[in-house]
């Protein structure tokens, strides 16, 4: 083979090595998802590229959460395809694609409340079998301090801001490389939210996590974010970077009038 | 942690002395009011004469014992509600009070369980004379068991299932058929059985794998009269109501209990006693129930264990962290069947006798009030329910003086069911998280050196 074509060969190697780093880690195509004959969800297109904060805003009853879960498989979508790492995750059943590497801290947290948090962070890496427990647990301490002291607490007992850094950090047992959060600043107190929206930031400049954010939380979810979409009634009406969104009259208007500046 | 847990400990009992003469002076003021209540309505009864007047019976020794009632349950009311007060105010992490009250009972349980026979034996005089003991150890281990096996599918994995008895029907059948249809030795048939009670616990696991609560209580409610009535109405394979008698009896792994030469006692060079059967089957349920808590214990440290846990209280949440729920509830269901399965044959092979009576709704019911009573989850907790619910009514038929005070026909066990409803209502009121309510975490601290 000439030299000539061997430089043709890496250049086409290169591209498509390009190519794939920039396919999306997740990709939501033409996704719509029903309750019983109500539809929640009329053909998203949304994608999340590898090492991005991507967030979703939107007002009470848009169907954020509706999508959150339809990407994990319950709902599942009833047309469309749903995209994770080139695999088509569409009609998988939730505990498979819990074992592909997304985790997801969902709507309310759902930690388990009777049980330690120490259980449940072993829940969390449950997928592992718990090999990195112990080392991954010391991560979890470092990352949030709070539940250091807290560890052989009753999960129900903690405080909401405790609960949501525990459903957090049981998330991140699993060591994933999308983590997906639903609300996570709902009802806490403004330090609160600060303290975890600065750890998911720390998670994804340290370690690269890529992250996808449900917030109705507009302003800090939005300056958080590389870039953002927002959903009117099951459906998304603009997308654009975190700061183009801030920009945005409209957003302004319609999530962050009497914002937190 | 250490200084810290016993400072509050001392305060308690200071507090409780200087509470004590308000509590007997608070307690008595209700033991009047009854008195007052009892002297127009109880005290005394007319009765048609043998002329045409009427007779009066006075009946002061209900009264009095109305009122020593009383005044009981409201000194123990009064004290278990300033200890809980008192409780709320501490608020304490996971481990506390009951879980150190539970760490106090298990080893006199399982020392007085250890030694029943020889407690028996020494107390009335000689083994035989003690069987009475013996028995009701054997009638309450079986349930022990049970409620074991039972805490499983609803203690741990949260999976309401009133029809727990159709396994323990499964195993006492396979051990009754397969012995005297093909006389397979118990020893056999043991695991058998098992086997055979945890395949119809995953025919029973895979349709209710969607249901949930009420609906899932009624469709294994009904599994439970499924299993009953074919056992009735299949007379050909399982005799029907008549049942399966001659069962072979229990051998001491091959020796039969004979008075022969080759029997248990003879090999043994021991005298021949009727009673050696019966001590070896209390030792036989005993290790049965003990190998059904160490299993338990165990799992509840394994991956598995703690999914059934999380099950019960998310199954959402168990899903999103990658747990195959379908796995985990029909493990669940498997492991709490086969050791009902377990129970059952236990039950056939000391009874020699089965028939479906034996496995009506009302003992699913019992198992299942264990379960609850215990404290859903805490092993000494349904054992200790287990032992009050079946060794109570049991012991009450010996307690001459209520005869003396409600009548020679007074025969407590007619008034078992009563008894039920009352423990059930009381614990409503006072634990409604059942006996030991809290649940101690399978990993601590030093665990973690693992
Ligand atoms: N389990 C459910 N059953 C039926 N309808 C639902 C269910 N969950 C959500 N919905 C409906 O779907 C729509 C979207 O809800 P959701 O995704 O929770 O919105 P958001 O998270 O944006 O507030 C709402 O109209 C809601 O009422
Ligand atoms: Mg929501």
């Amino acid at each position: 083979m000439s030299v000539a074509g061997i430089n043709v060969l890496v250049e086409e190697t290169r591209a498509l090595q390009a190519a794939q780093t920039k396919a999306p880690l997740l990709d939501v195509r033409g996704v719509s998802a029903y309750y019983g004959s109500i539809q929640a969800l009329k053909g998203v297109d949304l994608h999340v590229k590898e090492g991005e904060i991507v967030a979703l805003i939107g007002a009470n009853g848009a169907g954020k959460s509706t999508l959150m879960m339809t990407i994990f498989g319950q709902p599942q979508a009833r047309t469309g395809s749903i995209t994770y790492a080139g695999r088509d995750i569409t009609r998988m059943a939730t505990h498979e694609i819990a074992r592909l590497n997304i985790a997801q801290s969902p709507e309310g947290r759902r930690i388990f409340s009777r049980m330690s948090v120490r259980e449940n962070l072993q829940m969390g890496a449950a997928v592992h079998g718990g090999r990195h427990f112990a080392e991954d647990l010391e991560r979890m301490c470092v990352l949030f301090p709070r539940l250091k002291e807290r560890l052989d607490q009753r999960g129900g007992t903690m405080s909401g801001g405790e609960q949501q850094m525990l459903a957090i950090a049981r998330a991140l047992m699993s060591r994933p490389k999308l983590l997906m959060l639903d609300e996570p600043s709902l009802g806490l107190a403004p330090l609160i939210v600060k303290q975890i929206f600065s750890a998911v930031r720390e998670l994804n400049e340290r370690e690269g996590l890529t992250v996808f954010i449900v917030e109705q939380n507009a302003y800090h979810a939005l300056k958080l974010a590389h870039r953002g979409y927002v959903m009117v009634t099951g459906a998304v009406t603009m997308s654009g970077t975190g700061r183009e969104l801030l920009d945005d009259p409209q957003v302004k208007a319609a999530y962050l009038e009497g914002g937190q500046h | 942690m250490a200084s810290g847990s016993t400072t509050p400990i001392a305060v308690t009992a200071r507090a409780d002395a200087s509470a004590l003469p308000g509590l007997i002076k608070d307690a008595g003021l209700f033991a009047l009011v009854t008195l007052g209540l009892c002297v127009p309505i109880v005290s005394y009864r007319t009765d048609l004469g043998q002329g045409i007047g009427l007779v009066i019976t006075s009946r002061w020794g209900t009264v009095f014992a109305l009122c020593a009632a009383i005044f009981v349950l409201r000194f123990l009311q009064q004290l278990y509600l300033t200890g809980r007060t008192r409780r709320r105010a501490a608020h304490a992490p996971v481990a506390e009070g009951a879980s150190r009250l539970a760490a106090i009972l298990s080893p006199i349980t399982l020392g007085i369980a250890l030694t029943l026979p020889l407690l028996a034996a020494l107390g009335a005089g000689s083994l035989g004379e003690g069987r009475y003991w013996i028995d009701l150890g054997i009638l309450i281990l079986t349930y022990v068991m049970l409620g074991w096996g039972l805490n499983i599918v609803v203690g741990l994995a949260g999976l309401l299932d009133l029809g727990y008895v159709a396994f323990y029907a499964v195993g006492a059948y396979s051990y009754a058929l397969l012995s005297t249809v093909f006389g397979l030795s118990f020893w056999v048939c043991l695991p058998l059985a098992g086997l055979f009670a945890a395949a119809f616990g995953v025919l029973l696991g895979f349709p209710v794998l969607r249901l949930r609560g009420d609906y899932l209580a009624i469709v294994t409610l009904a599994f439970g009269e499924i299993i009953r009535l074919v056992l009735i109405n299949w007379t050909d394979f399982s005799g029907g109501s008549a049942g399966i008698s001659s069962i072979p009896r229990v051998s001491f792994f091959g020796l039969p209990f004979t008075a022969g030469e080759n029997g248990f006692a003879a090999t043994f060079g021991l005298a021949f006693n009727p009673m050696h059967r019966l001590v070896f089957l209390y030792y036989l349920i005993l290790v049965l129930a003990l190998v059904t808590n160490l299993v338990t214990l165990r799992m509840r440290r394994l991956p598995l264990g703690r999914a059934w846990e999380a099950l019960r209280e998310d199954e959402i949440a168990c899903r999103s962290l990658g747990i195959d729920t379908t796995i985990t509830k029909l493990t669940a269901f498997a492991l709490g069947a086969m050791f009902a399965g377990f129970a059952g044959s236990f039950f056939a092979v000391r009874q020699a006798f089965v028939s479906p009576e034996s496995f009506n709704f009302l003992e699913s019911a019992i198992i299942l009030a264990i379960v609850v009573l215990g404290g859903m989850g805490s092993q000494i907790g349904v054992a200790i329910a287990a032992i009050v619910m079946v060794g109570g009514p049991e012991l009450l038929r010996n307690l001459g003086f209520l005869k003396a005070v409600f009548g020679e026909g007074f025969d407590p066990s007619e008034y078992r069911l009563l008894l039920f409803g009352l423990a059930m209502v009381a614990m409503m009121v006072f634990r409604p998280r059942g006996l030991i309510s809290e649940r101690t975490p399978s990993v601590t601290i030093a665990e973690r050196a693992r």
